[in-house]
């Protein structure tokens, strides 16, 4: 009997460990699992960015980004999905972000990594304050997040 | 009553606080609780008039009542990822 798939999530500050997570991820049932590892770019609208601040309200990022990967369990029929969002100070090329899903097959695992990494970007309530090398720092401009039953009534 | 006002990146820039606990009648809505915190002067002057809100970690309309120890997160539009 299959076992039920589950999603978890957590916010950290320690770099994320994306061997591990694969590991944690795949059971028997899953043919296949997907990494989305969201890395820190080296510039942002033309400007050149030296790094990034990550801040989140904690307890409810990880609230809303288990409610996203539960919806992706219940929506794609995937296996195990797990999300991971760092905070603090990130150089160039650190992960901030890893979503990792499994699944039976790869349609499934394909469409739901997809779906959680859009809705965690309109969601999720996590900010980042880049630091560009000419020493200024701005907070990005992100999305507004709208009442659950505003979304729900669409 | 009173409730527990949270602030982030820029709001908490402009609060020059994470966290503020703030005295309102009891029944007072989200919207009366921004009113109270945009015209106490200060950087919290520049929150805007209907920024969006989480009461106990739920995005909800400015119009919710708040209750008791109710925890209210100001919510600047969100980046992650």
């Amino acid at each position: 009997m299959k076992p039920v798939a589950r999603a978890f999530a957590h916010v950290t500050d320690a770099p994320i460990d994306a061997a591990r997570l694969l590991a944690d991820s795949v059971s028997p049932a899953d043919g296949a699992a997907l990494l989305f590892w969201g890395v820190v770019r080296n510039e942002n609208e033309g400007r050149p960015v030296a790094r990034l601040e990550y801040q989140a309200y904690g307890a409810m990022a990880e609230h809303e980004m288990l409610r996203i990967a539960t919806e992706a369990v219940e929506r794609f029929g995937t296996g195990d999905v797990h999300v991971v969002h760092r905070v603090g100070m990130l150089e160039i090329g650190e992960a901030s972000v890893a979503i990792c899903v499994a699944a039976p097959h790869r349609g499934q695992a394909y469409e739901a990594s997809r779906y959680v990494i859009e809705q965690l970007k309109r969601r999720v309530p996590v900010w980042k304050r880049e630091g560009y090398t000419d020493g200024d720092t701005e907070w990005v401009p992100g999305f507004t997040p709208e009442p659950r039953e505003l979304e729900e009534a669409r | 009553m009173i409730v527990r006002s949270l602030f982030f990146a820029q709001y908490r820039d402009f609060a020059g606080a994470d966290e503020l606990a703030v005295e309102l009648p009891e029944g007072a809505s989200a919207a009366e609780l921004v009113a109270r915190l945009r015209g106490g002067g200060g950087g919290l002057a520049r929150l805007p008039e209907k920024p969006a809100i989480a009461v106990n970690m739920d995005y909800s309309p400015l119009s919710t009542p708040l209750s008791h120890g109710d925890e209210v997160a100001f919510i600047p539009p969100v980046a992650g990822g």
